[in-house]
Parts: structure tokens; sequence; C-alpha cells
């Protein structure tokens, strides 16, 4: 099938369906365990995050390692409005995806000089830099491994202007005109945001924009010998993908207001890739899927020790405990990216389209199925179809 | 006689120790068909990535139209109104047929740079409409929600050509367009080719089937081994024993 054929009215149900599922988390996520405010805080940040990676590694092919660098300038840049100007979300969220949208015009710049694993290399390069920066020259902006925290003593120059009488006791809270940021209000705000974003990333898919990208990930070559200068449309996609990074760290710092500079390191940029490609390469809802299943198995697994486990198994023989227990300690706990690395080979070797190549798996056996229960006779081949 | 729309004065090109073109010179009247035949090897494909920018030569330059190509890039040169069908099909695999289409004639339009984002492919009516037509023209219009990288390798070139034909160009560079097309493909492919003859527009071609080259060309040039060493009327080319040696010799 091809984009062009599908109705726009079905890209409008899409994103009812989106939204629905989104708002309705709190609600059919309580079964799984899933359903309180920080955890679905970071469904919607990650999923974020992730469908703007999806825009430069979905619809162009160029595999960035340096996204996480973009997180961390969102997330700086929040926490300094934060603490020179105001309280209120909306500047920390527009800095954020400020900030990391210059980063991203420098970093793709010079990046995009090179495809393929150059490209892959370069960004990873700048984004270590980034991160060493932020550990060691930067500290009067960063505030170095401690990481950058609210204080009391702090400007903000707006709300002091606007409120009369001494500041409450204890610090600040993040809010948006009044509503604090924390909780269940600051999940709404993250899972508002990201219903636009996957409206904008429905759009771009949609636009002759992003057919030109997705003929610079088929052919280059052809792209340009009818007449396309590939390069600035490498530029913006580059630079849209990281303001979606930068919106994504700012969003971070609103529901937890400070930043550090592990934020951006390899790790964060590895996830993103994790994420992206565990849902579906190239597909509208498969990062967002990723992001949040990745989020929750991290969530589960890290909180295993030895004692739940211990427990978990107690109908085991104590000889057979003392092996089995230590084994799976392995994989929890601390050591759940052993299983993360694990549940990704299975994915990128058997699905290599991600969950959402499986479930359109499923679903067309499902149908194919129907359809041979509709035959009299099915005949040797279709049986083994 | 019509004027010279494409020159090329004196060109070289080497790849290490071998030389694919010596002093090549081309000239080409503007809406006549061009061919170019020669043994395999002879570099023939190698003079059509140095006009259309994809190889820069050691020397000598290409003119069109009085604007000189060297030095310049691909989309440039594209952009002055020069396409190409490649020897071997560069198209959108994963692509449906009209995709694959109207991506050139967006590529065209916004090629320098243009946000167009916020835009629905849905709502490019005209584009689509004009696609389809010329599926029409190549063949292919019954296939068109098929991928690109399901046809077969003389489909896949007739797609190519219509890739080209959507981006109107004023010059046509046609590397083997017939090559893996049965007789019968072959012979549509030479009407659609005349047919765009009579718009007039340049082509080069380059072929291996006689049939084709009689059926189309105005002049003949004949490359071997980096050297043109003929050049002229279809019937004068044909006598000379200079090619048919080159032929012997060529494809010994
Ligand atoms: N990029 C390259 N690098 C090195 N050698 C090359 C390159 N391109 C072509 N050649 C060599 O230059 C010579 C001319 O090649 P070219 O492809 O132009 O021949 P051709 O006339 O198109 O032949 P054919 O009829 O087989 O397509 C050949 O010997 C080829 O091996
Ligand atoms: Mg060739």
């Amino acid at each position: 099938m091809t984009d062009m054929k599908k109705p726009v009215l079905n890209d409008m149900l899409l994103l009812f369906i989106f939204s629905a599922v989104i708002l309705l988390m709190p609600f059919w996520l309580e079964p799984f365990g899933a359903a309180y405010p920080d955890l679905l805080q970071k469904f919607a940040i990650y999923g974020i995050f992730a469908i703007g990676f999806n825009i430069l590694l979905g619809l162009t092919g160029y595999l960035s390692f340096g996204h996480a660098a973009f997180l961390g300038v969102g997330s700086y840049a929040a926490v300094w409005s934060f603490k020179l100007l105001t309280m209120n979300v909306l500047p920390a969220v527009l800095f954020g995806v400020l900030f990391a949208g210059a980063l991203a015009a420098i970093i793709g710049f010079l990046s995009l000089r090179r495809s393929g694993i150059y490209f892959s290399i370069l960004t990873l390069a700048f984004a270590q830099m980034s991160y060493n920066l932020a550990y060691s020259v930067l500290t009067p902006i960063t505030n170095g491994e401690t990481g950058l925290q609210l204080d009391r003593s702090d400007p903000r120059i707006l709300d002091r202007m606007f409120s009369e009488g001494e500041p409450a006791a204890g610090l600040p809270s993040t809010d948006l005109f009044g509503v604090t940021m924390s909780g269940y209000p600051g999940f709404y705000f993250c899972a508002v945001i990201l219903i636009v974003c996957f409206f904008i990333s429905i759009r771009i898919f949609r636009s002759p924009f992003g057919l030109m990208l997705k003929g610079i990930k088929s052919n280059q070559n052809r792209m340009q010998y009818t007449g396309l200068n590939t390069r600035p449309y490498m530029q913006t996609a580059f630079i849209i993908s990281g303001m979606f990074a930068g919106l994504a760290g700012s969003l971070l710092a609103v529901t937890d207001p400070l930043a550090g500079a592990e934020r951006m390191q390899w790790t964060a940029s590895g996830e993103v890739v994790l994420m992206t490609i565990l849902g579906g390469v190239g597909t509208l809802i498969g990062p967002i899927l990723g992001a949040a299943l990745i989020k929750y198995f991290e969530n589960i697994f890290s909180s295993f020790n030895d004692t739940v486990l211990e427990q978990a198994f107690s109908f085991l023989p104590e000889s057979v405990l003392d092996v089995v227990v230590p084994l799976m300690g392995l994989f929890v706990g601390s050591g759940w990216q052993l299983t993360l690395g694990l549940l990704f080979m299975v994915v990128v070797i058997f699905l290599p389209g991600g969950l959402v190549e499986g479930f359109n798996r499923i679903f067309k056996f499902i149908r194919s199925g129907k359809k041979r229960k509709g035959l009299v006779e099915p005949t040797q081949d279709q049986a083994s179809e | 006689m019509g004027d010279l729309v494409l020159h090329l004065d004196g060109i070289s090109k080497s790849f290490g120790g071998l030389s694919a073109l010596s002093n090549v010179n081309l000239h080409v009247e503007e809406g006549t068909t061009h061919a170019i035949i020669g043994p395999n090897g002879a570099g023939k494909s190698t003079l059509l990535n140095v006009c259309i920018g994809r190889l820069k030569p050691d020397s000598g330059r290409v003119m069109f139209d009085g604007q000189e190509l060297t030095g310049k890039q691909p989309h440039e040169i594209a952009q002055i109104g020069v396409a190409r069908v490649f020897q071997t099909p560069e198209i959108f695999q994963e692509m449906s047929l009209l995709e694959n289409v109207m991506l050139p004639a967006f590529a065209h339009r916004d090629g320098s740079f243009r946000f167009n984002a916020n835009k629905l492919l849905s709502k490019q009516g005209e584009i689509r409409d004009e696609a389809e037509h010329i599926l029409e023209d190549v063949g292919l219009k019954d296939q068109m929600m098929m991928e690109g990288g399901s046809l077969s390798r003389g489909d896949k070139r007739r797609l190519e050509l219509g890739m080209c034909l959507i981006l109107h160009p004023r010059l046509l560079l046609l590397d083997e367009p017939t090559a893996g097309m049965a007789r019968h493909d072959t012979n549509q492919t030479i009407d659609l080719l005349k047919k765009i003859k009579s718009r007039g527009m340049t082509k080069v071609i380059i072929e291996h089937d006689m049939h084709v080259v009689f059926s189309l060309a105005d002049k003949v040039s004949v490359l071997a081994r980096g050297q043109i060493i003929a050049d002229g009327n279809p019937d004068e080319v044909r006598e000379d024993p200079k090619v048919k040696e080159a032929y012997l010799g060529g494809t010994q």
C-alpha cells in the first residue's frame, strides 16, 4: 500500500484512537501495575523522544548515535528557565526546543557531510564531546557532577515581578498557570504534547517533504539526478528530530526539575535507537510502542533483587534455588540491560521490522485463517501457506 | 541544421592507469536523437557520467545550451534540464510505481529547498494526474500500486524513463534503455521514444541493439577504447570500415 492511497480520514481516526489510548493510560494500565504518574510521564516523554528520532532514522535512514546530546541540552535549558525566569513550564519547554534545535543545526551541519557509519560515528563523537564538556569545562553552566538544580536563592525574575510577599518555604515546584506539574497533571501535560507530536509526525510522513526524505533513504543518487539538493532536506530533518529530543529533555526537567550530564551519555543515545528499532523503524506508532515497552520493563526488571527472586522461586528445592537465583539475578536489578540486550537480539533476528511487523503478521495470519475457514476444502498449498 | 545544444570538448578521463576516455569531442544538435554505439568497455557510460556530474573529467569541458556543466553538482545539472536513464535502473525499490514517478516531480520542483512538510501528498492532485498519465505512456498504469522492486528488469527501465519524462528534460540521456526487454517491449519503447522525439526533446542514446539505433537515431557516433572513431548519419557509419574493424576488435 502506498501512503497516498490511505485517505486522510484514516489518519484522523488513527489520531483519535491514539489520543484516547494515551489519555486513558492511567485507567487501562492499572492491571499492569504501571498506572502511576512517574512511569506514565516517562512513557509520554520517551515516546516524544522516539517519535523525533524516527523522523530521522525512519524517513532518511540516517542513524544518529548522538541524540542524547539534544535531550541533555533540552533539560539544561529548561532548568535554567526555571532558575532565571519563572517556574512556568511553557518558557522552559520553548527554550528546551530552541537550544536543542540550535545544537542540532551545528552538529547536523558537521555530521551530514558524511553518510552511513561515518555519520553515526560523527554524531556519537559530538555527543560524547557535549557530555564531557558538560562535566568539565562548562561546570558554571551545568554544575558538573552534581547536576543543575533549583535553589531558593534563584532570581526567577518573572515570578518575582508578579508575586508580592515572601516566597514560600522550600523549593518551588514547576507549574502551568498555577497547576503544579508533578503527578497526574504533569502526565497529562506530557500526554497532550505527545499527541501534538504524533500529529506532527503523521503530517510529516504524509507530506511531499516526508516522501522526499524517504526518497533519500531509498535512493539518494536518484534524488540528486532528478534535481534535489539533498543537504538542506537532511539538515531540516536532523534539526526537527533534535528539537523533538530537546522537547523530551525539557519535559524531563518539567516533571523533575534537575539536569545532569549523564542524560547526555551514549547509553541514552543508544536507548532511543533500541526503542525505535524494537517498535518498528519508519512506522508511525512503533517508536512510541518501543519507548513505552522499554520503560515498562526497565521499571519492572530493575526493581527486582535477589530477595524478590527468592520469594518468586520459593517453591523450588533449596539446592536448585541456590543456582537459579544468582543466575536470574544477572538479568534483573542493575543487570536488566542484559535482558534488554537479549530482547533486542530476538527482535532484530526474528522481526527486523519490529513489533509493528509482528502485529501485522499476526493480523494477516488471523485474516488468512478466516479466509481459509470460508473455503470448503483447503488444498494442500493453501494450508501450508 | 539545428543549433548545437550539447558540446563535449576534449574530454579525457582515466581510472588509475586505465584511460576510459581520451580527448572525446561530441556535438549534438538541438532536437535530434544522437546514438552512441561501441563495444563493451568503450567508455560510453563513463561519457554520460561526465555529462551529469557523477564523474569529473580529468580535462575538457561539457557545454549545454551555452552553460558549462563541468564542475556543477548533479542536482544543479538536473535542474538545468538534463535527465538520465541509467544502465542499471535507479528507482525507488520500496515505493509504488506511482510514488516512483511523483517523487521526481517534487524533487525537481522543490529541488533547492522548500519546506513543504505542512502540505499533504493527497492534495497534490496535479502532479498525481501527470504521473498517472506518464505511467500510461510507458505502459505501467495498471500496475501503478505495485512496488518498484517487484518489476522485471525491462519494466524497471520503462519506469525510470517515466521518472525522467515527468521532469520535462531538455536533454535526455538514455543508457541502453531497451536492454533486458523482449522484442515486443523494445518496439513499444521505440514507439514511445519516437513520440517524445516529435515533442522536440534532444536525446543521447547508448544502444547495442542496431534495430533500435537505426529506427531512432539521426546521428551516430562510434566510441571505441575511449575515442570517437566515426561520426555521421546512420548509413554512413554502418558502411565505415573502421567501425566494422572496431566492433570485431573490441568484442574479440
Ligand atoms: N568508476 C570506475 N572506476 C574504475 N574503472 C571504471 C569506472 N567506471 C568505468 N570504469 C572502466 O572504464 C571503462 C569504460 O567503462 P564504461 O562503463 O564507460 O563502458 P561502456 O562503454 O559503458 O561499456 P558497456 O557496454 O559494458 O556498458 C571500463 O574498462 C570500466 O571498467
Ligand atoms: Mg555502459
